[in-house]
């Protein structure tokens, strides 16, 4: 009490301080942790209104990355498959689908770097919120995102010949891409805490990422491929996560084992990495 | 009210009894090699206005950063609001309003949003989030910009917006770093003028600043830094007695009598602590004084030599001359050390 009284200013009239009952706690309840949260879900998706361009890679990149697959690779891929191009329209889609939260990724670490450049985040640090809130909010938009683009692609799939086997698979697909995005999100905000520019954050992305996108069985099965980079796919989750995606919507395979192995990267990679981010967020300089 | 338990968080009290908004003491921080803050003591006492004066590199905006909790000291202790920064760091940012260097609004939100987002992350429900954006914005007449995005704002508005969002929570304590560093004098106007409304409204206030001037015009007292330390502390009349009060800029109708106007006046024994400078680009006679008997003194003597004065003004000592007189060295001279006697003169 004696804090109060003493020290708080002889407050203005028609003005008070924001002080409840909950501000009490020294710890930031769950209600005010959403509460926070959604102010700042506010903030990134006014940014987008501000800046529709922000919306391009969501919108166009399964727009490219269809076409440029299905008509340059899948007449060839489809054939080694047994098929034509239609035989490939049904592998590729789900992998792609399951790649979508691959670079959406990328763009949550820049863009976070880009918000320490500004003065904005002094001010988000100096208020009694969560620091994991302003991390959060950007998941959430991200996510968002991430369904905008997966609709697009979903669209032109359909257009070009996709068909879905099993509706149910489609949608925990999706939600399976979106549990293992998050878990990268999870590494590219710490990237965009620790590391000095957006520009370092894109290099090293995109040089971590390639390999990772094309040594996988995305865009064409593994079969094939030497000993060595088969035994480097098989241990790659974003094969894990197209094979289970593949499966789950087509209906036509074993899921289970790559299901689980999706998940618990997810989890590993989200409970191994946010607290990570929130730390270096908490004490950066 | 804001029902501490754990940890007793009396108020300080200042040497004369009363409290202390926010109490220094011994606060270090060093990066590497700098020490950006080498045992620095401040008291800012309730419901007024201590100007923090440094130059470039003093530690003024790590001090500010410490107080606010946005980065961690190194060793000693500071509270804000009977709060210790360390230590109760959530409920000292419930209590204070801070406004950076660098405008810490979104740049590519409305004014309105911007106000909006900071009543909703302090906690106010979201209609009186919306009356606390719509009576600020009009509070610092920026109603009309309320809907455009913040980057088309001129740096005044900005500057005005950031005073205002940091007014949402009605902080006990405000830290002003720098406020109108890269302002035009009229828009700097503006900013102190906003600036002592708040302080009208009983918000006590930290501000660092490198102009005299502007600690002239919003601060009672003064704490003068260098090099991550204190190098003088007071009032701001009695700091600017310690370093030679005013400086009085005379100009002679007749430019040929600048010599013997400067001559008469050093004759006479005049001068404050230093000797009168002739400085002919202007045309005019710069005289230190000290009191306002040797103002009239000044005018007095030249009249008797029949020197007719067709300007007379007074001005106050640049940091640089506060500098100069208190540590002996310049601003912008980088001396390995302040020699402790200047310490002495400043205590």
């Amino acid at each position: 009490m004696s804090a109060g009284t003493v020290t708080a200013p002889s407050a203005p009239p028609t003005q008070h301080h924001p002080v409840d009952k909950s501000a009490a706690d020294t710890r930031i309840g769950l209600r005010a942790h959403v509460r926070h949260t959604g102010a700042l879900v506010r903030r990134n998706l006014l940014w987008i209104k501000q800046d529709m361009e922000s919306m391009f890679d969501a919108v166009l990149m399964p727009i490219v990355f269809t076409l440029l697959f299905v008509y340059v690779f899948g007449g060839s891929v489809g054939q080694a498959l047994g098929g034509g191009r239609e035989e490939y329209v049904q592998y590729v889609i789900p992998g792609l689908m399951a790649m979508m939260g691959m670079n959406m990724a990328m763009g949550v670490g820049t863009g976070f770097n880009q918000d320490f450049q500004t003065g904005v985040m002094d001010r988000f640090r100096s208020l009694p919120i969560g620091r994991s809130s302003v991390m959060i909010a950007k998941i959430v938009v991200e996510l968002m995102r991430m369904l905008v683009a997966t609709a697009i692609l979903l669209v032109v799939a359909l257009i070009i010949g996709f068909s879905v086997e099993s509706v149910p698979g489609l949608i925990a697909s999706i939600g399976l891409a979106m549990a293992f995005g998050v878990g990268l999100m999870w590494i590219f905000l710490t990237m965009g805490v620790v590391m000095k520019s957006a520009q370092a954050i894109q290099g090293m992305g995109f040089l971590v990422l390639m390999p990772l996108q094309f040594g996988s069985s995305i865009f064409a099965p593994t079969k094939s491929m030497p000993g060595w980079l088969q035994a480097f796919t098989d241990y790659n989750p974003l094969s894990s996560l197209a094979d289970a995606a593949r499966g789950l919507m087509n209906g036509n395979a074993p899921v289970a084992h790559d299901v689980w192995v999706t998940l618990i990267w997810s989890v590993v990679l989200t409970g191994l990495m946010a607290p990570i981010a929130i730390h270096k967020f908490r004490t950066k300089t | 009210m804001y029902g501490m338990t754990e940890i007793d968080n009396k108020p300080q009290r200042g040497a004369d009894g009363s409290a202390s908004a926010v109490s220094v003491r011994g606060l270090v921080k060093h990066y590497g090699e700098t020490k950006a803050l080498d045992g620095v003591d401040v008291d800012v006492r309730e419901g007024t206005v201590l100007g923090v004066l440094g130059p470039n590199g003093a530690g003024k905006t790590t001090l500010v950063r410490c107080l606010s909790t946005l980065i961690t000291p190194d060793s000693g202790t500071a509270f804000v609001a009977g709060y210790d920064v360390l230590r109760q760091p959530r409920q000292l940012r419930r209590v204070i309003g801070l406004t950076g260097q660098y405008a810490s609004v979104d740049e590519k939100l409305t004014g309105w949003d911007n106000l909006y987002m900071i009543g909703r992350l302090l906690d106010l429900p979201r209609k009186e989030a919306r009356s606390r954006a719509n009576g600020l914005l009009e509070r610092f007449s920026l109603t009309e910009a309320a809907r455009r995005p913040a980057k088309t704002y001129s740096g005044g508005m900005r500057r005005r917006l950031d005073l205002a969002a940091s007014m949402i929570g009605s902080p006990a304590v405000l830290f002003l770093d720098e406020p109108t560093t890269g302002l035009d004098p009229r828009t700097r106007n503006e900013v102190w003028d906003e600036v002592k409304r708040m302080v009208g409204d009983g918000v006590t206030v930290l501000l660092t600043t490198q102009y005299m001037e502007e600690a002239e015009q919003l601060a009672s007292e003064l704490t003068v830094v260098d090099r991550g330390k204190v190098i003088a502390n007071g009032g701001i009349e009695e700091l600017k007695a310690k370093v030679g009060g005013r400086t009085l800029r005379i100009r002679p109708a007749d430019p040929a009598q600048l010599r013997p106007t400067a001559t008469a006046l050093d004759d006479a024994g005049l001068t404050g602590l230093a000797t009168t400078t002739v400085d002919t680009e202007s045309g005019t006679v710069l005289v230190p004084i000290l009191s306002d008997e040797q103002l009239t003194a000044v005018v007095g003597t030249l009249t008797s030599r029949g020197i007719t004065l067709s300007d007379i003004a007074t001005e106050l000592p640049s940091l640089d001359e506060v500098f100069l007189s208190l540590t002996g060295h310049k601003t912008s001279e980088t001396q390995d050390a302040v020699s402790t006697e200047f310490k002495e003169v400043a205590a």
